[in-house]
Order: C-alpha cells, then sequence, then structure tokens
C-alpha cells in the first residue's frame, strides 16, 4: 500500500506529461487527478489503521560504498503517517481546483497546451514530496528535498514568458541550495560520527555519541550540536526562515494553486519535518535548539510585521506562511514536536484554504491580485468569502478559551504559545503572542479589504466578477471541514496527556510512579515548578529510547506537562492578542477607513522599511549578489586572462613569433598535410603492432 | 577471445585505415561512405568492448584479458583492463557513435575529419587499457595530435591560437612526465605497469638544490606526473587552455574533450600517482585539495559571467573536475568512488550540454547567450532536454551527477572540513550559473526576429540525446551498476594506499629512534 501511495503520482505526472498527446489533454489531466486521489484514500486508511510500530520497507539498492550504505526504501511511522494524509489530500484537492482555475489562462494564447504540463509538474511535486517523507535515510530524504526544489522551481517559473516568474524560480531555486549546502554537510557530519546516513542506525546511536567532539572549520564542536544546526539551516532554506526567507513572497509567481500546495501546505513545511525527523539529535543538542527557537520566533514577528502592510493578496497570505513556520520552529525548538506537527497539520488545511479561496477572489476578478481594488465582493462570491471566513477564523485562532472548542488553529497555535511559555523561552512566548496579534490585524485587513466596503479599481472587473466552479468550490469546501474540525479531533493525539501522545507516536510510556524519583528531580532541577506537577492529573512519562517511536522525547523533557500547566493568563494570552488584532483592524478598515493612509503618511520611514520586507532583497542584492558578479568578471579577466595567460604566454613570450608562422603555414595547408601524415604514421605503426603482437 | 582487448582498441584504427587507404574523392557518395564506415566502426567497437564488459569479473583486483607481446627494440606490448580503468573504456567505445552521429552534417573535408575521430578512439583506449609505460605515453601524447587537428581545422574563427594553446599546455605538462618515466624505469627497472604497481620508490627526504623534498624521489615523481595530469584534467590555475580549445572546436570535437580526454588526467591520478607514489601523494594532498576547493569556487564564479554558451559549460567542466581531484586526494573509498563515479556521469551530462549547445549552434550559427531567448516557444523537446541535462549538471539527486558530487565531498568531509565546506558551496554557484544560462537561452518570450523560424530537435538529434538521458537517469537512481564493477579494484587501491603509508611512516619512526 506504502508503494503504491508512493508511485501513484509518479505514474500520474508521467502518464499526463508525456502521454496526453495520445490521449488527449482532459483524459490526461484526468489520469493524473486521479492517481493522486487514490493516493490520498489509501494514506487516510493508512493513517487510521496505522498501529505505531514503525515499520521499514526496502525498495532497491541506491549509493552504496565503503561503509556507506544508502537504499530506496519506506519508513513507514506516525510522522510519516500525518505527512502522507496532509500531502496527499491537500495535493488531490488541488488537483482538482485546477481544472477550475488554469481553464482559460490569460497568459497563453487561444490553442496553445499548457494544462497538461501544469498537471504534470503538480503530480510530480507531489511525487517528490512523498519520497521526502517517507524515506529512511537522510540521502533518500535529499532526493526528495531537491526534487520538491525542482518542481517548485519549474511551476513558479510555470509562465516561462514572464521574466518576474523566471526570476522568482532561480531566486527559489538558489537561496534553497543555499539551505541545502548546510544540509549536505550536515549529512557528512553525520556519516562521520555515525558511519551510518539511516535513520534508525542514527536515532539509536545518538546517546553514544552524545559528548563527542568534531573539529569543524575552526574549532573543536560538539558533533551533536554541529549536525543539529546545520541540518537546521536546510530547514531555513526550504521553511523560509530569516535570513533564508527572501525567495518564498517572490514565489507567488507561480499560479495560485501551487502557491496553495507547496508554498503553504506541504514542501515549505519540510523543514519543520526535518526537525522533527531528527528529534533524537536535537534533544542532545541545547543550544542549536535554542537557536531554532530564536530565528522560528524572530521569523514569526518580522513576517507578521511585513504582512501588516502588504496590498497584493498572495504576498499576505505569503507572510502569514512565513510567520505561521516560525511558530512550528519554536514548538520543535523547545522540545514540543507534536505541538509542532499539530500546527503543520491544521495549517495545511486552513492556509491551503486561504490560498485557493484568494485564488478564486483571483479567479472571479479576472487575476487582479491588489486588494486596493477589490471591495465589497461578498455578495458576489459568497461560496468563496464563506471559506476565506473560516480560513480567517482558523488562522487567527478563534475558539472558547480554556476550552478545547474551537477553529483549528485556535487549538494548535494555543498549543504551541503554552509549549513556549513551558520551555522558558521568553523571547519566543512574547514574539508569538506579538505575532498572534498582527496575524489577526492583516487577516482581517485581507477580509475587509477585499469583501467589505465599496467597489474599487476598475469598474469593469466588478461587474464581472463571478463565482468559481464546482470544481473550485468543492476543495474549498472540503478544506473547511479540516479547517473546523481538524483541531478538535486530533487535540488529545497531538497535544493530550502524555499516555495519548505516547500511544500515537508509538513511543513507550511508562507510570510515572514506577520512575518517580528520577523524573520529580529532573523537573526541580530544570523547572522549579515541580509543585504544579503535582496538582496535575500526570501519570505518565516519557522512557522511549531514541528511535522507538516516530519521536524522541527525552526522559527530562517535562514540556508537554508544563504546558498544560502554564497559569491561566498565558492560555488566554493568544486569544486576546487575536481580540486586539481584530478589533485594530475593524477600526482600520470598517470603522475610520482612512486612517490607513494617515498613518503611512505620518510613520513613513517604519511604513516604508516594512513595504520594502526589512530591505533584505536590496541588501542581499548589494552584499552577495552584485560582489559575486564582479569578482566572477574580476577572476576572469584579471585571473584568467592577465595573471594565467599573461605568465604562460610571458614564459612562452619567445615561441610566439614561432607560432604565428607556424599559424600562417597552417592555414596555407603544410601543417596540416605535415600532421595528417604523422597521424597516418602512427595508424601504421600501432597497426603492425597488433599484427606483431598476434605473431607472437 | 585472447586478444579482445586489441580487438578493440583497433577497430577505429582499422577503419581509419581503410578509409585513407581505398575511399577517394569527395563527392557525396564518398562523404556518405566516410559517414558510415565511421558509424559502423564505432558501433562495432562498441559492440566488441561489451564482450570485455561481460567477461570481466568485478571481484579480481588484479589485471585481467591481460594481453602481452615483445615489441620492437626490446619493449613490450601490454594491455589489460581492472575495475578501474574498464568504465573509462566503455565510456569511450559508448559515447563515440554519439559523436559521429552528432557530426552527421559537416561538410569540409569529412573523410579526414571522420579519420581523425577514430583515431583518437583508438588512441584514447589505449591510454586506458595499455599496461607498459612506454606504451601509455606514446598513447597519450599521440592522442594530442588528432584533437589538435580537429580543433585546428574544424574550429571556429579563433581556432589556430587555441590550438595551439591545447597543445603547448598538455605537451610541456607531458615533458615531465616523461623525465619521470625515465626515472622510474632507472629506479624499477621495468616499463611494465603491473610490476611498477608493486615497486617501492624511495621516499627518504633528499636534498635537491638547497630545498628538503619530503618524500623524496615519490615527491619529485608525483610533481612531475602532476605536472601533466593537472593540465590534462584540467585543474586551477592550468584550466585556461580549456574554454579557448571548447569555444574553438567543432561540436564533437568539445563532446570528445569534455567527455573522455579530460578523465585521461584522472585516471592518470588513479593509475600512476595514488599507487605507485603513494608518500608523495601524501606529502602533496592537502596542496590538491585546496587546488580543487579554489577551482570549484573559482571557475563557477566565472562561469557565473560568462557571455558564450560554450565557454560556459567549459568553466563548469573544470568546475566537475575539481570535484574528481577531491575525491581522489581524499584517497578514501567514497573519494575514489566518488571520483570515478563522478568522471563518468560528467562524461554523460557535459557531452549532453555540449551537444545541447551544438543544436543551437547548427541552427543560428552563434554560441553567444545573448542571441538567443525564449527558445522554449518553438523549441518544446529542445527546451526539455537541455533542462534535464541542466539540472544533472547541477547534481540533482536522481541523476548521475549527484552521486559523484554526494560521494566526494562526504569523503572530504572526513579528511577535512575547511575544503569541503568550501567546495560545498559549489552546489549553490552551479544552481546559478545553470538556471541562469537556461532563463536566458530558453525562457521568457520570442522576440528576436531571427529565432521566428527555428525548428525544433530532428529525429536524428533525439536518437543521440536518448542513450544520454537513460545513462544520466539510471546511473542516477541504481548507481551499483557502477560501484560494483569498481568498488573492490578501489578497495584494493585504498588498502594498498594506507598499508604503503603506514609502513613508510614506521620506516621513518625508527631511523628516528635510532
Amino acid at each position: 500500500m506504502e508503494l503504491t501511495i508512493l508511485f501513484a503520482p509518479l505514474v500520474g505526472a508521467l502518464l499526463c506529461g508525456f502521454g496526453w498527446r495520445l490521449i488527449g489533454e482532459t483524459a490526461a489531466m484526468w489520469v493524473s487527478t486521479g492517481f493522486l486521489f487514490l493516493a490520498a484514500i489509501l494514506s487516510w486508511v493508512a493513517f487510521l489503521s496505522f498501529d505505531g510500530v514503525t515499520e521499514q520497507i526496502q525498495i532497491l539498492r541506491w549509493i552504496e560504498s565503503g561503509t556507506l550504505s544508502t537504499d530506496w526504501a519506506i519508513r513507514m511511522d506516525r510522522l510519516t503517517a500525518i505527512m502522507l494524509i496532509v500531502i496527499t489530500t491537500v495535493s488531490s484537492l488541488v488537483h482538482l481546483y485546477s481544472f477550475g482555475y488554469m481553464a482559460n489562462d490569460p497568459q497563453w494564447p487561444e490553442g496553445e497546451s499548457y494544462k497538461p504540463r501544469f498537471f504534470a509538474y503538480l503530480s510530480f511535486f507531489t511525487f517528490a514530496m512523498l519520497m521526502l517523507v517517507t524515506s529512511d535515510n537522510l540521502v533518500q530524504m535529499f532526493f526528495g528535498w531537491e526534487g520538491v526544489g525542482v518542481a517548485s522551481y519549474l511551476l513558479i517559473g510555470f509562465y516561462y514568458r514572464k521574466p518576474s516568474a523566471n526570476a522568482a524560480a532561480i531566486k527559489a531555486f538558489v537561496v534553497n541550495r543555499v539551505g541545502d549546502f548546510g544540509f549536505a554537510l550536515g549529512i557528512f557530519a553525520i556519516y562521520m560520527i555515525f558511519d551510518s546516513v539511516q535513520f534508525s542506525v542514527i536515532f539509536a546511536n545518538v546517546p553514544e555519541h552524545a559528548t563527542e567532539t568534531i573539529s569543524f572549520l575552526w574549532g573543536e564542536w560538539n558533533a551533536i550540536e554541529v549536525i543539529a544546526l546545520l541540518l537546521f539551516i536546510g530547514a531555513m532554506g526550504k521553511s523560509a526562515q530569516l535570513i533564508l526567507h527572501t525567495w518564498l513572497p517572490d514565489a507567488m509567481e507561480g499560479p495560485t494553486p501551487v502557491s496553495a500546495l507547496i508554498h503553504a501546505a506541504t514542501m515549505v513545511t519540510a523543514g519543520v519535518f526535518l526537525v522533527c525527523r531528527m528529534s533524537p539529535i536535537m534533544e542532545f543538542a541545547p543550544y542549536a535548539t535554542g537557536f531554532i527557537v530564536v530565528i522560528g520566533a524572530t521569523t514569526a514577528f518580522f513576517a507578521a510585521t511585513v504582512g501588516l502592510v502588504q496590498t497584493d493578496i498572495k504576498r499576505v497570505i505569503a507572510y502569514s506562511t512565513c510567520s505561521q513556520l516560525g511558530y512550528m520552529f519554536v514548538a520543535a525548538g523547545v522540545g514540543m514536536y507534536s505541538a509542532a506537527m499539530f500546527h503543520l497539520f491544521t495549517h495545511a488545511f486552513f492556509k491551503a484554504m486561504l490560498f485557493l479561496g484568494a485564488g478564486s477572489v483571483i479567479h472571479a476578478m479576472h487575476h487582479e491580485q491588489d486588494m486596493n481594488n477589490y471591495g465589497g465582493l461578498r455578495k458576489k462570491i459568497p461560496f468563496t468569502f464563506a471559506a476565506m471566513m473560516i480560513g480567517t477564523l482558523a488562522i487567527t485562532g478563534v475558539g472558547i478559551p480554556l476550552t478545547h472548542f474551537g477553529f483549528a488553529g485556535f487549538l494548535s497555535k494555543d498549543a504551541i504559545i503554552e509549549s513556549a511559555y513551558a520551555g522558558q523561552s521568553m523571547y519566543g512566548f512574547w514574539l508569538l503572542v506579538l505575532a498572534a496579534a498582527m496575524t489577526s490585524f492583516y487577516s482581517w485587513r485581507l477580509i475587509f479589504l477585499t469583501f467589505y466596503g465599496e467597489a474599487r479599481g476598475d469598474k469593469h472587473t466588478h461587474e464581472h466578477a463571478h463565482e468559481s466552479p464546482m470544481t473550485m468550490l468543492v476543495p474549498l469546501g472540503v478544506l473547511a471541514i479540516g479547517a473546523i474540525f481538524a483541531g478538535m479531533i486530533w487535540f488529545k493525539p497531538f497535544f493530550g496527556h502524555v499516555d495519548e501522545v505516547g500511544k500515537f507516536y508509538g513511543i513507550p510510556v511508562a507510570e510515572a510512579g514506577a520512575h518517580g524519583t528520577e523524573h520529580v528531580e529532573g523537573a526541580e532541577d530544570s523547572h522549579g515548578t515541580a509543585a504544579k506537577e503535582g496538582e496535575a492529573e500526570h501519570h505518565y512519562t516519557f522512557v522511549g529510547k531514541p528511535g522507538e517511536g516516530a519521536i524522541y522525547i527525552a526522559p527530562d523533557n517535562h514540556i508537554l506537562d508544563d504546558a498544560h500547566a502554564v497559569p491561566k493568563w498565558v492560555k488566554v494570552s493568544p486569544f486576546i492578542a487575536m481580540l486586539f488584532g481584530l478589533i485594530m483592524a475593524l477600526w482600520f478598515y470598517i470603522w475610520n477607513a482612512t486612517l490607513p493612509a494617515r498613518l503611512a503618511e505620518n510613520q513613513r520611514p517604519l511604513y516604508l522599511f516594512l513595504k520594502n520586507k526589512w530591505y533584505f532583497d536590496e541588501l542581499y542584492d548589494f552584499v552577495f549578489i552584485q560582489p559575486a558578479k564582479a569578482l566572477g568578471r574580476f577572476l576572469w579577466k584579471k585571473g584568467d586572462g592577465n595573471v594565467i595567460d599573461g605568465t604562460l604566454n610571458g614564459i612562452a613570450m619567445g615561441i610566439i613569433p614561432f607560432f604565428t608562422k607556424l599559424a600562417g603555414r597552417a592555414q596555407s595547408g603544410y601543417i596540416f598535410t605535415y600532421a595528417f601524415a604523422m597521424v597516418i604514421g602512427i595508424a601504421v605503426l600501432v597497426t603492425w603492432m597488433t599484427m606483431s603482437v598476434g605473431a607472437n | 577471445m585472447d586478444n579482445i582487448l586489441s580487438i578493440v582498441t583497433f577497430i577505429p584504427a582499422a577503419a581509419a585505415l581503410i578509409m585513407a587507404l581505398f575511399l577517394r574523392g569527395d563527392d557525396a557518395a564518398a562523404r556518405k561512405n566516410a559517414k558510415w564506415i565511421a558509424m559502423v566502426a564505432t558501433v562495432a567497437t562498441f559492440v566488441a568492448s561489451l564482450f570485455v564488459l561481460s567477461g570481466f569479473d568485478a571481484s579480481e583486483t588484479s589485471f585481467q584479458m591481460v594481453e602481452q607481446g615483445s615489441w620492437i627494440m626490446g619493449l613490450q606490448y601490454k594491455m589489460g583492463v581492472d575495475g578501474i580503468s574498464i568504465l573509462f573504456v566503455m565510456l569511450t567505445t559508448f559515447m563515440m557513435p554519439l559523436v559521429i552521429a552528432a557530426s552527421w552534417n559537416v561538410e569540409t573535408r569529412i573523410k579526414e575529419y571522420m579519420i581523425a575521430f577514430l583515431l583518437l578512439e583508438t588512441l584514447m583506449l589505449g591510454v586506458f587499457m595499455a599496461l607498459d609505460l612506454v606504451l601509455f605515453y606514446l598513447f597519450f601524447e599521440a592522442g594530442l595530435i588528432p584533437m589538435f587537428l580537429i580543433i585546428g581545422i574544424w574550429g571556429g574563427a579563433n581556432r589556430i591560437y587555441a590550438s595551439f594553446k591545447f597543445f603547448l599546455y598538455t605537451f610541456l605538462g607531458s615533458v615531465l612526465m616523461l623525465v619521470a618515466m625515465v626515472g622510474m624505469y632507472a629506479d624499477a627497472g621495468t616499463t611494465d605497469i603491473a610490476m611498477l604497481l608493486k615497486h617501492e620508490f624511495s621516499y627518504g627526504t633528499i636534498n635537491v638544490l638547497g630545498i628538503q623534498v619530503v618524500g623524496g624521489l615519490q615527491t619529485l615523481m608525483f610533481l612531475a606526473f602532476f605536472a601533466s595530469f593537472a593540465v590534462k584534467m584540467p585543474m586551477w590555475p592550468v584550466h585556461t587552455w580549456l574554454p579557448d580549445a571548447h569555444v574553438q572546436a567543432p561540436t564533437a570535437g568539445s563532446v570528445v574533450l569534455a567527455a573522455i580526454l579530460l578523465k585521461m588526467g584522472g585516471y592518470g591520478f588513479l593509475r600512476f600517482s595514488l599507487p605507485m607514489f603513494p608518500v608523495g601523494s601524501d606529502v602533496m594532498a592537502n596542496f590538491v585539495l585546496w587546488m580543487s576547493a579554489i577551482a570549484i569556487v573559482y571557475t563557477s564564479l566565472v562561469a557565473l559571467v560568462q557571455e558564450d554558451m560554450k565557454k560556459l559549460i567549459a568553466y563548469s567542466s573544470v568546475a566537475h573536475m575539481g570535484f574528481v581531484t577531491m575525491g581522489i586526494f581524499s584517497a578514501n573509498q567514497q573519494g575514489l568512488d566518488g571520483a570515478i563515479f563522478q568522471m563518468i556521469s560528467h562524461g554523460f551530462i557535459s557531452g549532453a550540454l555540449f551537444l545541447c549547445v551544438g543544436v543551437i549552434y547548427d541552427r543560428m550559427h552563434t554560441r553567444e547567450i545573448d542571441a538567443y531567448g525564449g527558445l522554449v516557444n518553438r523549441m518544446p523537446a529542445y527546451a526539455m532536454i537541455f533542462m534535464f541535462f541542466t539540472m544533472a549538471n547541477v547534481g540533482l539527486p536522481g541523476t548521475s551527477g549527484f552521486v559523484g558530487e554526494f560521494l566526494t565531498l562526504i569523503a572530504v568531509f572526513q579528511v577535512n572540513t575547511w575544503v569541503a565546506a568550501v567546495a560545498t558551496t559549489g552546489v549553490i554557484f552551479s544552481a546559478a550559473y545553470g538556471l541562469w544560462l537556461y532563463r536566458r537561452v530558453v525562457m521568457g518570450d520570442l522576440i528576436k526576429e531571427s529565432l521566428k523560424s527555428i525548428t525544433d530537435m530532428t529525429t536524428r538529434e533525439r536518437w543521440i540525446f536518448a542513450p544520454l538521458v537513460v545513462m544520466t537517469l539510471l546511473l542516477g537512481v541504481y548507481p551499483a551498476l557502477v560501484l560494483d564493477i569498481i568498488g573492490p579494484s578501489v578497495t584494493a587501491l585504498v588498502t594498498q594506499y594506507d598499508t604503503a603509508l603506514a609502513a613508510a611512516a614506521d620506516a621513518v619512526t625508527q631511523v628516528a629512534s635510532h
């Protein structure tokens, strides 16, 4: 079954991409979509029937050299199962949605075939993404990692006639490669320390190497810390975290279904998945995970600030994605991998829906993306409006405080914020709460600008605004169900009590009594909140060794219990932040609609700073791109030209006149005859040589 | 078949001889005959080489299918293959029919053209199979001549400069190698490579012109061989002949140059430098590693700003060869496996990239990147093929380009993390220059008037690419095809190298303790 899930999208991609001339465009599109739905159904079966026991399936040998041995193989555990349903569900819905969205794309002249190519790329992406999450070793994971990068490159640059799309595609690939640089070095370091790249071997041996050092570049470091940090650099690239985030907003040049699938629900979460997958390493790397928290929290904050002022509807959602990914990293960084996966899971539903909803708006508005030209659309496209509302309620985290009743984002985001507090990361906690307020503000701003108020912009476009076809509305409906219920249904396995979470991930748990003494000591040492733990109904504790179960939670990691026991004001804080953001948005865009313009005028430097995304692009262009080109030119003209050739020519100074004479003769044909005779001579010589050997 | 290796080696030469002796005139029929004779000969060579491959026992690490006989002036003729060399033989015989097919539309002096390529094939095969020093040198040097002619006669506007630059660089390097070879004969009393591999060259520190040479004779000989092989590879900073040679060479010449000729340097390191002068190699290893890392970054940066397609790919070749030398001088299993794999894979990929340039050069007669743009609109099949090989060149996992890069990097990381880190930046640069080239040539709207009537690839062109696509994918997904064959021989080489180094270290400590 796992094999079918894995290869169905590949078969679909190949049939669609190469076979459409034979079977026709529509049939080809249905083939790829059909295979995706098959994979999605099987994934759900696999997820629901999964019993928590890690399973490995060998497919084919891959790179084998000395002690390095990698296979094409599947590792089926809970993390894989979660990712399977996320990927295949969103992907199959996006395929379906694309029937409507890509139907009459104005980018292409009449009669030009572009749809099969689009569907083939989508399916190929899905295959690569599945390879990434099902891998049982780091190198195959790297295959998927790069594969999704290529698919992303192809899809961002799908409108290949548009220079901006081409530029964005290259940018995405190259910036991701910067992250891959770290990832690759991480793999090398892992092989050096563990003599293997296979997860099961690495995980089982982490404790043994926990204090080992590695001499890397200029110093001696703790090997596990170095590995964790290098792998995280890879994650930063793929998940668009600060410093390596610049490609994500530009990636919105791709068609909107692509943004929903790749740049919201699946590919960009690969970094979070990587960190969770490597939890046995992360648990032994306190400094590296501290760094992860800082980067994650800063990104969540930074992206939210930029999201406040963007006017392109897709860019707002893109920055929102960037920001939400930061949340997930904070959770993973404090050791609450399950909460990170929880948010990844719910975020996939509501963010894919927001993007698809935005696509529906764009579709209705004849590919206009500037929110300044929207307004008052709720009556024209009521279903889209309803979907966007649900998505917004989910992302801003609407629910009933202090209960487990609310939209998906309410449960998962609160879980992360509580974890951050429990993990003693005040930096993370406060930035995330601030970001939650801003998330609420920009999300509601998007709704108000798009669906409320007066119609702005081109009148003609507004008159012709129309609701999208069923192929686009059905996916929205399905995702809406997820955005509402996913959090409530799966709250316990992801963020319930230790025994529930342990069962979900296949991590052995034990009665706290049995391990009572050592446990309480640990709790007192690191938290000083032991008193509070006593009153919580705390019966179990994780006792799994690294590699047992899908994630590893060290015995002294009590964040889950601590997160449940945080003070009430902490639990309510994200809700208050959300309300604050909502009220501010109402004030700015409904009650007093002239305020934003005035504020932008008054606070011009701040506004420009945010509008220009903290000037990262300009900075990178100045610091990296221009110098690289200048250096390249310098090395070419001066290095190769003057120094190397100059020196060698200087040495050969005496011979050069001789050259020219020979050259002159060559043109008149003498040298040819001469050299040709030489060649014939050699030919005769060697042939004779063979003959004489034969005679022996 | 006792002399299968000689048969493989000399089929092309025999065909060349037949052509030279019996093919007369320059009419259409004669041209057609020349092309078909060359095609049949190269295909026959490939088929014959398949027998070599099928008869080859990978688990046996000594030379196989050895042929030996005495030859003129007391010299001996000896051929054989082992796990290190056999795949280079296969690469050569595999590529040559494609090269001939790619030359189907050559107009001038087609007979001489085909003769030059056929002779070149014989000489290249000889290099990889020769088991005698003199024979090796003969093949190695003689190979220069046909290539020199190919560039000098069928090349572009500036071909004379390029061909002489090519010739002088490589020839000057070889002179030093010849001196070292004489020295080896003097020291070991034989020119038989199999015996030389067992001979221990002295490594006691000696004093040359007041300079203390650690590793003594071995280091000196290493350097002499290095001069020749480094130019051939080519390594930075003696690489500048390559871009010029590529730019001026005809498409088929570029393909042979990139796919096969460059590999002679790497093969030389594996056959001579590492096993025969282990102490010398060890002394110089760090130096070579750094040269490789610099090469990767330096040439990648230079590639970034090229305006000529062929030059760009040529510089990218130098960068990729940097991975090879890096792998070799990591001197461990992954390094050598990776280096050999990278050379084989680079043969397919760079060959294909030069063919890609050839396809549009044949149509537009310019290599200027700015002369193109938006080709995808009229050449979708070409766009797909070019994309595929661009990605393979970038080292995308799943293509053969990844395996070699990955293995060499993982190898060097265990030896020197600085070099590994610097070299790994190559993966960023290669993406940048590769995709930037692709964008400027293929992507965008088709605006230029001159390109409005350009046609997509012909059936012949598609068939040339098909085998290359297959090999690139196949080796990327199932590299065991290569690694199983080279593995045991590489293990033996690494073991021998390590043993020799350990013995040398022991000897030094003994001397010191006295």
